[in-house]
């Protein structure tokens, strides 16, 4: 029997659950409805395993999205896998949103960049180039500015490919920034797969990576609000020193 | 259906308290683990939720396992899982929420979702159990209620707050007097050191009604400390903390005998984190007992939340088969009365 590993994304609006083993993708269910994770989720992964035949004790390791992307949503697949992986002793290993996005452009020859929107403006991202297994970091995940990112990808001068559903709010600043350079994702390809996520993941444990611990920290790129400004006052020196 | 050896594991993250518990048969904590954020959250004033919520993902399967190894309990023996739906933080709850929701799927058991007040009340339940009917006063940092039983998990609501719960009123105002984060429990301190020489006022609304208000309270204790700023006056912090607290506790314990005499029954249960305030579980022990009625509190680590008190009323729920399918959402709204 060979290696089953269970992939969990919820760090978007899209809901993910594969089951993937060498070679072969055993099942995969996608949403794009917006309909809430908490309530989605975990029938969802129950309904796939019981059409696929598959106890949970049978699954060799469990992948999860740990961010960036919507908080909550992030935190609702991560709470959902770690208890799933602790309950039967199942390695658990996690993924980046944006990398798993990324792989739907392993294809492309040029530079891909996955973008979530972050709000005012700003979008978590990183720039990713393909190889013979996938793709590779070029630039860091971060949030950006929009335009920030738009003037780093404007120095490379070569085709770059957006992936994700939240491209379309920028696309016509990336139009006039990159001109002929700019290329869009397809529906699909702006869609996460938790199939790539599970690949991502068995691709780790073939190399011999061991998975994590059950205190692993997520993935917000992001500190809270309540946190950046208690550290500006500390900077500032009018914070409050109770301890 | 007989019941013996029941075995449920709670989980509560409604707040600030990663906790998860397991008690048997409803009644006996053979453990009760509760990992407290208040050092995280005292430096920012307060609850912040999203570093609440950030802190429970991190801590919970490590919780989870705490509890069942000091419970000396293997996950296979268990019987149920309960999971407090609410009220309370939605983000903070969807954790437990969900982490209850994996339990339950991979040990294949009743998922039991149980209301975070219900768990206040049947934290009684765990030092002696309850007798109906009887009344509770649930105080809390979220709740002021009266609430009536007259079996188990029948619960009819006498009266509320109609603005904010006496714990909320505490803690703002000793925010407003400058005092560290909790202030409730500063502020019991520091009414034993004062004496009552502040007239504030008592708000009994209409005769007979059985409702709380505390805004007005707290607005007149602001205005007060204003006005002596402005004649550069010093109030000292003990007789207004004294003052204050008398204000608030006047209102919950006579509103309390006065559901105890409008109900005509024998026992009155204190419930929820307020529970810890010295000064009224004084006062509530010297009224009941000039009245002859039983009072129960429950002991200070049980009157916080914890999740004892959810695997408590979740035994009851189980009992009587109020699971929840894996659909299970939190429910920041939550009502305890059906
Ligand atoms: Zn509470």
């Amino acid at each position: 029997m060979g290696l089953k590993i269970l992939a969990i994304d919820t760090s978007t609006l899209v809901l993910g659950v594969a089951v993937v083993e060498e070679g072969k993708v055993l099942g995969e269910v996608t949403n794009n409805l917006y309909k809430t994770h908490s309530e989605r989720l975990m029938p969802t992964v129950a309904g796939l395993l019981k059409d696929l035949s598959i106890k949970l004790q049978e699954i060799t390791a469990i992948s999860v999205t740990s961010g960036p992307g919507s908080y909550t949503g992030i935190r609702i697949g991560v709470t959902t896998a770690k208890t799933l992986a602790w309950t039967h002793d199942i390695p658990l290993y996690a993924e980046s949103s944006l990398t798993v996005l990324a792989m739907n452009g392993k294809r492309f020859p040029g530079l891909v960049v996955p973008l979530l929107d972050a709000r005012r403006n700003r979008v978590y991202t990183g720039v990713y180039r393909s190889n013979a297994s996938g793709v590779n970091e070029v630039l860091g995940q971060q949030v950006l500015e929009i335009t920030d990112l738009l003037e780093q990808c404007n120095r490379w001068k070569e085709p770059i490919l957006f992936l994700g559903d939240d491209v379309s709010k920028f696309r016509s600043v990336i139009e006039e920034t990159l001109g002929e350079e700019a290329h869009f994702g397809s529906p699909a390809e702006n869609l996460p797969r938790a199939s790539e996520l599970g690949e991502m993941s068995l691709q780790r444990i073939m190399r011999g990576e061991e998975p994590l611990s059950q205190q692993f920290t997520l993935n917000y790129l992001q500190v809270t609000e309540a946190e950046a400004n208690w550290l500006k006052k500390q900077k500032q020196g009018t914070g409050n020193d109770v301890n | 259906m007989s019941h013996k050896n029941s075995l449920v594991l709670g989980i509560e993250t409604s707040c600030d308290e990663t906790s998860v518990a397991v008690v048997k048969n409803g009644t006996k904590v053979l453990s009760n683990v509760i990992s407290s954020q208040m050092d995280v959250h005292r430096r920012f004033g307060g609850v912040v939720p999203e570093v609440a919520s950030r802190r429970h993902v991190e801590r919970i399967t490590v919780i989870i396992e705490q509890a069942l190894a000091e419970a000396n309990v293997t996950k296979d023996r268990l019987d149920a899982i309960a999971v407090t739906q609410g009220p309370g933080l939605v983000g903070a709850l969807l954790i437990g929420v969900a982490s209850a929701k994996a339990l339950a799927y991979a040990l294949n058991l009743p998922l039991v979702p149980v209301h975070h007040i219900a768990g206040h009340i049947y934290a009684n339940h765990l030092v002696t159990p309850l007798e109906f009917p009887l009344i509770a006063l649930v105080v809390s940092g979220g709740h002021t209620e009266l609430i009536y039983m007259e079996s188990h998990l029948h619960f009819v609501r006498l009266g509320q707050t109609r603005d904010d719960a006496a714990g909320e009123a505490f803690d703002k105002v000793a925010r407003f007097m400058g005092l560290p984060y909790p202030g409730g429990p500063q502020i019991d301190r520091l009414s034993a050191q004062g004496k009552v020489i502040y007239d504030l006022p008592r708000a009994w609304l209409e005769p007979e009604s059985l409702d709380f208000s505390f805004s007005g309270l707290k607005s007149s204790v602001m205005q007060l400390m204003q006005k002596a700023e402005r004649k550069g006056e010093t109030i000292g912090q003990a007789d207004l903390s004294a003052s204050f607290q008398a204000a608030v506790l006047d209102v919950l314990v006579e509103k309390a005998f006065r559901a105890v005499k409008q109900k005509g029954v024998k026992q009155l249960l204190l419930a929820g984190g307020v529970s810890a305030n010295s000064g009224l579980r004084v006062r509530l022990m010297k009224r009941a007992e000039e009245e002859g009625i039983t009072l129960r509190i429950p002991p200070l680590e049980l009157c916080t939340d914890n999740a004892a008190m959810i695997a408590a009323a979740g035994t009851y729920l189980y009992y009587e088969g109020k699971f929840a399918d894996l659909t299970l959402n939190a429910n920041p709204g939550l009502s305890l009365i059906e």
